[in-house]
């Protein structure tokens, strides 16, 4: 650990490490770092942040510079592009403020790190709608959760813990059967329940999910299936599943569109939600689709509320755009003129591009090619304080600063590229 | 710095000042008395002829918040639909909306944040109250208002449905630990007032119960909804809150729903209470397609109950979006939603939510005789100061067709016209072109101005008095009621000009209105407990700062006294 302050004091702390979001985290620096109702996640992250430096330095080509020179630099560039691309976009809200706002200056496209799974969500929602529910629902009255082609816990280690196996809720439930439809054998034992019990598994290969998923529906709505097994699955399994989903109290349904990794994962999970909106017929059942992180929920929010878009937008001379499948960074990372790479959360290198690269982001960020200009910034919620959406979009909670750091914030860093931009327009010399 | 706005005909019926020639003074953004002879006034508006009112207060309208965010992100294809409409409109190339919006209007059902704060500035409106904050939620809720700039803001919060209420009721708590829980509530989420949504209702959906009566029990608490309105309508009361409880009935949308909303009436024993987007609680029975209106009976029991208040909640023809807490009622007009999805929620032990797009058509016969129920509603109610003029933005319409409703109301052969070309059968089952009221521009300053913010509790907005914030819409008076209500000459904000012939000239950030009654803290105990046990988030994360609102050095908390103080 270096430069930081050593508080001998626990600290309460927002745990940004996944869409959970806990909030019961107490941190103890002394004598050395542990967490209390930390996850293997959540200790993880903290021992990386508070490892980092906390006085980088921000880099002109590779070498080390002041600040302002850094964002000079960013500004001249941003300055000459036409067609910027501002992808990463691992922050929180306050971050994407001001994210927004210099896209709007800029005309530059914006995509999340994780939009090729969010994109499949939010196209199923916009497509069809959806029933979903939230935590505290969860903890208080599901009763059965299915969760499709996910463990839950290797992406959201406390789920069960905080959801499922909690021993008080409002009105007296069993704790919830838990099914597993496609994930590894491996993921019984590793989610045991404190009394022992294991979730049921029913194998399947991801990419047979789609089979599995159109054959509940089918069964569901009265149809005979005249065969024994569907993708290996025999025919009574499934029927026994839509028994225990059609009489449970409160049916939870989760998926991770991250590990739908197949083609048309967008069909499938407008399947998943075809199958809880003919459950809301005559009993009740809610969806919960997983967040893939590094502030997903937040950042969608933001630029929702701010253009009237979810990321995979533009502002095109102050009117915004939506394209899901032309703004992906994959595909703008060959025709975009400047990129601005922005990682706080994690420090996730910047994609290879032919372009200038500004990256702004995690301190210990490493890079194969160093980009034109690099300014280290605080981790929200680390260094300095924000605020950030839950999975479930219904909650936002605060960040909060936990040591005292030389490094700016995002906010600050865009603001100022802001500020430069405005002056040179102002003074005429913009290109 | 002292402005002069020189010789308007003043619209104030706070003061009773119905089209008067005076002077107006502002100073420091606020309105002030003629200044000595010697002080120098450094600003004059010359408003010979023309019409000045407040700044008008949009006191019921989704601006902000988790379903509000849900019904931008859901219609894309709406947005960018309007964008090649605007397009082509420009170059004069289709037919404008059935509802014809204002001349800046971005013709978007959710606008962005941005565009909601200039869309209501050139209308003349410089504050808007978001009606439907579920306490959980409230931090969004308030970082989008934050986000909304030229305009003050402020919520409603959502009660009633709160597992946490309705154990407080279901265990028979007394009075005392309603009323901390509610003042505990209205600080925590930084709102004005408190509003129930389908009292009980939402609640008894996630327990599978699809409808709820007012004398209905939820199957989990055993409690109803009238003892519901009853509980948190003394609440409010008895904290002295200036809001009265913002009631949305139970039974939304439902033919012979009139019947449940006369019964609301009742339940408040006589206590104030506020009934809203009362158009849509006005439905019959009667008629072979079993659906009519029953405003009559609405209006005739508002007139007679001096302690209600409503507002309308207008239909105006076109694509909108229905953005409502009233997950139970959403669900079951799922199947109406055009195009056709719908989000539904059930939100965290506190609320629920449910957003279907919805297409009011004139040749549809429920969507005509709703657009006529919600006008004879706005005609029949005898006391402007007990009636507001909304569209339940967006649900009704988008509030940027408030010009147009003020045409509807001000003009009776523009109503009329616009009547005969509805669907036919629904002409037949409505009384509409018998009334023969027109609206004066006093009754419409008083429907949204003066009634407004005296419902609200804004003692310094709503009225241009002596120490009133100088909050303040300069209008050239034209037979086309419309086109002089989608642009005012000038615009005042705090003093400011922030609006000229219709368009921002200046960027400002208005404030929060909230209202803080003193409780008893001990409240916390119990809560703390709960929070621990049964919510997903610590307690003290629930509850909002007056920094959290102010740190970015453009919000600003203003509380307002309650009544009782």
């Amino acid at each position: 650990m270096n430069n930081q302050n050593h508080n001998a004091v626990p600290l309460n702390a927002t745990c940004p490490a996944c869409g959970l979001l806990c909030d019961d985290v107490t941190l103890s620096l002394t004598p050395e770092l542990s967490l209390q109702n930390g996850c293997t996640k959540g200790i993880h992250f903290f021992e990386d942040a508070f490892n980092t430096s906390a006085s980088a330095s921000p880099l002109l080509a590779g070498k080390s510079t002041n600040l302002e020179t850094a964002i000079n630099a960013a500004a001249e560039i941003l300055a000459i592009s036409k067609q910027a691309l501002f992808a990463g976009l691992g922050t929180e809200v306050q971050g994407m403020r001001n994210i927004m706002s210099l896209a709007k200056k800029t005309n530059a496209t914006l995509d999340h790190i994780h939009s090729e799974s969010t994109v499949s969500n939010t196209r199923t929602m916009q497509n069809s709608g959806w029933l979903t529910t939230t935590l505290a629902e969860v903890k208080n009255r599901a009763d059965v959760i299915l969760a499709i082609g996910t463990d839950i816990t290797s992406t959201h280690p406390r789920f069960f813990e905080k959801l499922a196996w909690n021993t008080d809720s409002l009105f007296d439930k069993p704790t919830p059967e838990l099914i597993f439809l496609g994930a590894p054998e491996a993921s019984k034992k590793e989610n045991a329940a404190p009394d022992g019990k294991e979730p049921t598994i029913i194998p399947a290969k991801i990419t047979q999910l789609p089979e599995v998923i159109n054959a509940l529906n089918s069964l569901l709505n009265g149809k005979k299936i005249n065969v024994e097994t569907v993708a290996g699955i025999p025919t009574n399994t499934l029927i026994s599943l839509i028994e225990k989903l059609r009489t449970a109290k409160y049916a939870v349904i989760v998926w991770s569109a991250s590990a739908l990794k197949i083609p048309h994962a967008e069909l499938t999970i407008q399947s998943i939600v075809q199958l809880i909106s003919k459950l809301n017929e005559n009993s009740r059942a809610a969806g919960l689709p997983l967040n893939s992180g590094d502030g997903d929920s937040s950042v969608n929010n933001v630029s929702t509320w701010l253009s009237g878009y979810p990321t995979r937008s533009r502002f095109n001379n102050g009117i915004p755009v939506y394209d899901t499948y032309h703004f992906a960074t994959a595909k703008q990372l060959a025709s975009c003129d400047a990129l601005l790479w922005i990682s706080t959360f994690n420090p996730y290198p910047a994609p290879n591009t032919q372009a200038p690269v500004i990256v702004i982001g995690h301190p210990d960020t490493k890079f194969e090619r160093m980009p034109d200009v690099f300014i280290p910034v605080g981790i929200p919620g680390v260094d300095h304080n924000g605020q950030m959406f839950r999975m479930d979009s219904s909650i936002t909670l605060p960040l909060k600063k936990l040591r005292d750091t030389n490094l700016p914030g995002l906010s600050e860093v865009i603001g100022k590229i802001e500020a430069k931009l405005s002056n040179r327009m102002i003074d005429g010399t913009a290109a | 710095m002292i402005t002069l706005l020189k010789n308007g005909r003043i619209y104030d019926p706070a003061h009773g000042k119905d089209g008067v020639n005076a002077d107006i003074y502002i100073r420091d953004g606020r309105i002030v008395a003629k200044p000595a002879d010697h002080e120098k006034v450094d600003q004059t508006y010359d408003l010979s002829g023309k019409v000045v009112m407040a700044g008008a207060i949009d006191m019921h309208s989704h601006i902000g918040g988790g379903k509000v965010n849900i019904a931008r992100m859901m219609l894309p294809e709406y947005q960018e639909k309007h964008q090649q409409k605007q397009a082509q409109e420009l170059k004069g190339l289709s037919e404008p909306e059935a509802h014809i919006c204002s001349p800046h209007c971005s013709h978007h059902a959710t606008p962005s944040t941005t565009d909601t704060g200039f869309r209501y500035i050139e209308m003349g409106y410089t504050a808007a109250f978001e009606p439907a904050i579920s306490p959980v939620n409230a931090r969004q809720a308030h970082l989008e208002m934050g986000d909304t700039p030229m305009i003050d803001k402020g919520g409603y919060a959502m009660l009633g449905n709160d597992d946490y209420f309705l154990r407080l009721l279901a265990d028979k708590k007394d009075q005392k630990a309603i009323n901390d829980y509610v003042a505990w509530i209205l600080h925590a989420t930084q709102a004005i007032g408190i509003k129930v949504v389908n009292p009980g209702g939402i609640n008894a959906f996630k327990f599978n119960q699809r409808r709820l009566n007012l004398d209905e029990n939820n199957v989990h608490y055993q409690v109803s909804a009238r003892e519901i309105l009853q509980s948190l309508s003394r609440a409010v009361h008895d904290l002295g809150i200036a809001k009265p409880l913002h009631v949305h009935c139970n039974n939304l949308g439902a033919a012979g729903n009139f019947a449940t909303t006369l019964d609301t009436m009742s339940a408040s024993s006589g206590l104030p209470m506020h009934l809203t987007h009362i158009q849509f609680h006005s439905y019959g029975t009667e008629g072979d397609k079993k659906f009519s209106s029953a405003a009559a009976q609405i209006a005739e029991a508002l007139n007679k109950n001096k302690h209600i208040t409503a507002d309308v909640g207008q239909i105006l023809f076109g694509q909108t979006v229905t953005a409502s807490g009233d997950s139970m009622m959403q669900h079951l007009n799922a199947k109406h939603a055009n195009p056709k999805k719908s989000v539904i929620m059930d939100i965290e032990c506190d609320a629920g939510c449910g957003v279907l797009p919805f297409k009011y058509r004139d040749q549809n016969y429920v969507n005509a005789l709703q657009w006529a129920i919600g006008l004879e509603l706005f005609l029949s109610v005898e006391d402007p100061w007990r009636i507001f003029l909304t569209t339940d933005h967006p649900n009704g319409a988008p509030f940027t067709s408030y010009p147009h409703l003020i045409r509807l109301l001000m003009d009776k052969a523009f109503r009329n016209e616009a009547f005969a070309k509805l669907n036919l059968d629904a002409q037949a089952m409505s009384n509409l072109t018998s009334l023969e009221r027109e609206y004066s521009l006093y009754e419409i300053a008083i429907m949204t101005r003066a009634g407004a913010g005296k419902l609200i509790g804004l003692n310094d907005r709503g009225h241009l008095g002596i120490g009133a914030a100088a909050d303040i819409t300069v209008y050239t008076d034209q037979t086309d009621r419309e086109a002089m209500f989608a642009r005012p000459d000038y615009v005042f904000k705090n003093g400011e000009l922030v609006v000229r012939n219709g368009s921002v000239v200046k960027v400002v950030w208005g404030v929060t209105h909230t209202a803080k009654p003193a409780f008893d803290i001990g409240v916390e105990k119990d809560l703390k407990d709960y929070f621990d046990r049964y919510q997903t988030m610590q307690l003290d994360n629930f509850k909002i700062s007056n920094d959290e609102i102010s740190s970015d050095g453009r919000g600003q908390v203003v509380t307002h006294q309650n009544n009782k103080e």
